[in-house]
């Protein structure tokens, strides 16, 4: 098997990652049927299973994660969001989830794509590159950002598809996908202003988490 | 080799009278084989671990390998070894024998106790041989199911096994899916390969070319073709090990000697190992029950079995899965294993799938890999706790 980035989100600060799940977490409904693509070490997949009840499966590429998710008692298969999203049926989830991931797979809009056929609905959260801070290092410093959610150096980052909010819709609107809910969250976690246009959720917000379905 | 065999041991010692718990059901019950025909008086031999709780809700079935038997976490009665799963199997182990009760038994068609071609014909008063029909995985599976029966359980908690076990607990989850709470095939397959059919077809001429074989009535002429048995031992040990673990335990190193002796000696470490392997596996295996157990693995296409489709044979299935498999594994390799996945996907049933990353190649199941029993704890546990058993020491 050829190696890809790690899918998991060991290397993120403990608080955003927080919220990023919680949120995700209130966008299921309960009782249903839900795949976390690079589930890391299974903690949405625990918190959803915990708290909606819903039938919970997950995928991670790295041995560890699957080990300690299956050690955990959580149904979790080894595999590769470019690889391995093939084999699955249509139909077979109400909601398949890719959190802080997509930027790191080698075809984002394939994936994406996978998600929505296999899921009813989808569930993306991702690091935004049109926040301020990212510009203001690559427009003022004239250097690749490094902040403390991406904390990687453009030589070693596994995240090799970074997009902006805007970025995201527009691909939305390209594979005609319906945003059912899009939440953008600030520094400190909390979520940017709802009625604000988009150009301040791609200026403030750091990370964006939409809920999609077909189109 | 080349030693005079004792004949009530060498694969015979243990057939008819083994070291073992043994069921022997009446003629009125036959195993209806896949063959056409029917297998009677069968008899079963088997081992136990533990004890079954008051509602019979935490029995663990452990399905042996080609060469293995019942004897998982106990000295085996023939070779004074320790069981060959007692890493996996026993108290405080992953498979806790103080918390679920664990029962193995012999295959049909094997030579520990369970009916097979080393066992007397009650008819003839002379050993099966090669009248015994053909067995398949299907066939132990039902035997097994019939002791199961016997024993008055309901539904396993679990069913766990490696390379032909593997292929059982596969079996056990199509055949009856209501019976298996949870299932653990590791280094597996749903079919067997081309290759492995033709590794197992060498083993099997080996046999037979062996003149001693006698057209599988040796044991009526006080004979033995440990030659040719162990030749196939030889050739299937290759399989089990992988090029890395070959080399970094041999190399080209030689045995005893400062340089090669131009001669067709065990010049080499590597021959001599295999020559201890052969040698010491026909003083505990029969060779015609190496010839129905191979065909038995050969024989076996789950899905073949289910209009093609994999998934169909596990379709709807409440059984909670975890497959594992190793990354040096040449023989059973972990696309064999993908493959079982995306079936029971595409199946709608629960599934955990591990790849584990060691040069021990498929032999890794049956030795002390720490990922490998820290997976089936973990899924364990977790199984029990949805299947309601008590935590190991909790008040009863």
């Amino acid at each position: 098997m050829t190696k890809a980035p790690e899918l998991s989100r060991a290397n993120e600060s403990p608080g955003a990652a927080r919220v990023d799940l919680l949120l995700i977490s209130e966008m299921v409904e309960p009782n249903s049927r839900v795949l976390d693509i690079g589930c890391g070490e299974g903690e949405l997949l625990k918190l959803l299973a915990e708290t909606r009840n819903v039938d919970a499966r997950g995928m991670e590429l790295s041995q560890r994660g699957v080990n300690n998710c299956v050690a955990k008692g959580l149904s979790v298969i080894q595999g590769d969001a470019d690889i391995d999203l093939v084999d699955y049926p249509a139909d077979a989830f109400d909601y398949v989830i890719l959190s802080q991931t997509l930027q790191a797979t080698r075809q984002p809009r394939v994936v994406l794509e996978n998600m929505l056929r296999i899921g009813r609905r989808a569930i993306v959260s991702f690091p935004n590159f049109g926040h301020w801070r990212i510009r203001t290092q690559l427009g003022f410093k004239g250097r690749m950002p490094v902040t403390e959610n991406l904390s990687y150096a453009w030589y070693n980052t596994p995240n090799i598809h970074f997009c902006t909010i805007r970025d995201f819709v527009s691909l939305t609107q390209e594979l005609s996908i319906v945003i059912e809910r899009a939440v953008a969250l600030d520094t400190i976690g909390a979520p940017v202003r709802v009625n604000a246009p988009w150009w301040v959720w791609n200026l403030f917000g750091e990370q964006a988490v939409f809920l999609l379905r077909r189109g | 080799m080349g030693q005079t065999a004792n004949l009530l041991g060498g694969g015979r010692g243990e057939a008819d009278d083994p070291h073992s718990l043994v069921i022997r059901f009446p003629e009125s019950e036959p195993l209806t084989t896949d063959a056409g025909v029917d297998i009677f008086p069968l008899t079963i031999a088997y081992q136990t671990y533990g004890a079954l709780n008051a509602d019979k809700s935490n029995a663990v079935l452990i399905c042996h390998a080609l060469t293995g038997d019942q004897h998982v976490a106990n000295v085996n009665p023939v070779t004074d070894k320790p069981g060959w799963w007692s890493t996996m199997v026993g108290p405080g182990k992953p498979i806790d024998t103080e918390r679920y009760f664990v029962i193995c038994s012999n295959v049909v068609g094997g030579c520990m106790g369970s009916t097979g071609p080393a066992s007397t014909n009650p008819r003839t008063g002379q050993p099966f041989g090669l009248e015994l029909p053909v067995i398949t995985i299907r066939d132990m599976v039902r035997a097994q199911a019939k002791l199961i029966d016997h024993l008055g359980i309901d539904q396993l908690f679990c069913v766990a096994g490696g390379s032909m076990g593997g292929m059982q607990v596969l079996q056990w989850a199509a055949l009856f899916p209501r019976r298996v709470f949870c299932a653990m095939p590791i280094a597996a397959a749903a079919r067997h390969s081309s290759q492995n059919i033709a590794f197992h077809e060498v083993g099997r001429q080996a046999i037979m070319a062996d003149p001693e074989w006698r057209g599988g009535r040796y044991f009526e002429n006080n004979v033995r073709p440990t030659k040719g048995l162990a030749v196939a031992r030889m050739a299937a040990h290759i399989t089990y090990m992988s090029d890395e673990a070959l080399h970094r335990k041999f190399g080209r190193k030689l045995q005893d000697r400062e340089s090669p002796t131009f001669s067709f000696d065990a010049d080499f470490q590597i021959e001599s190992y295999l020559r201890h392997q052969g040698s010491t596996f026909v003083e505990r295996f029969d060779a015609n029950s190496y010839l129905y157990v191979t065909r038995a693995m050969d024989y076996f296409d789950l899905a073949a079995d289910y209009g093609g489709s994999l998934a169909n044979a596990f379709k709807g299935s409440k059984t909670r899965f975890c497959i594992v498999s190793f990354t040096s594994d040449w023989l059973f390799p972990t696309s064999n294993s993908r493959a079982i996945v995306h079936a029971l996907n595409a199946g709608g049933a629960s599934v955990s799938f591990v790849e584990i990353d060691t040069d021990k190649g498929h032999d890794a199941f049956l030795l002390d890999v720490p990922e490998l029993l820290a997976t089936t704890r973990g899924f364990l546990e977790s199984a029990a706790r949805a299947r309601g058993l008590p935590a190991p020491g909790a008040v009863k």
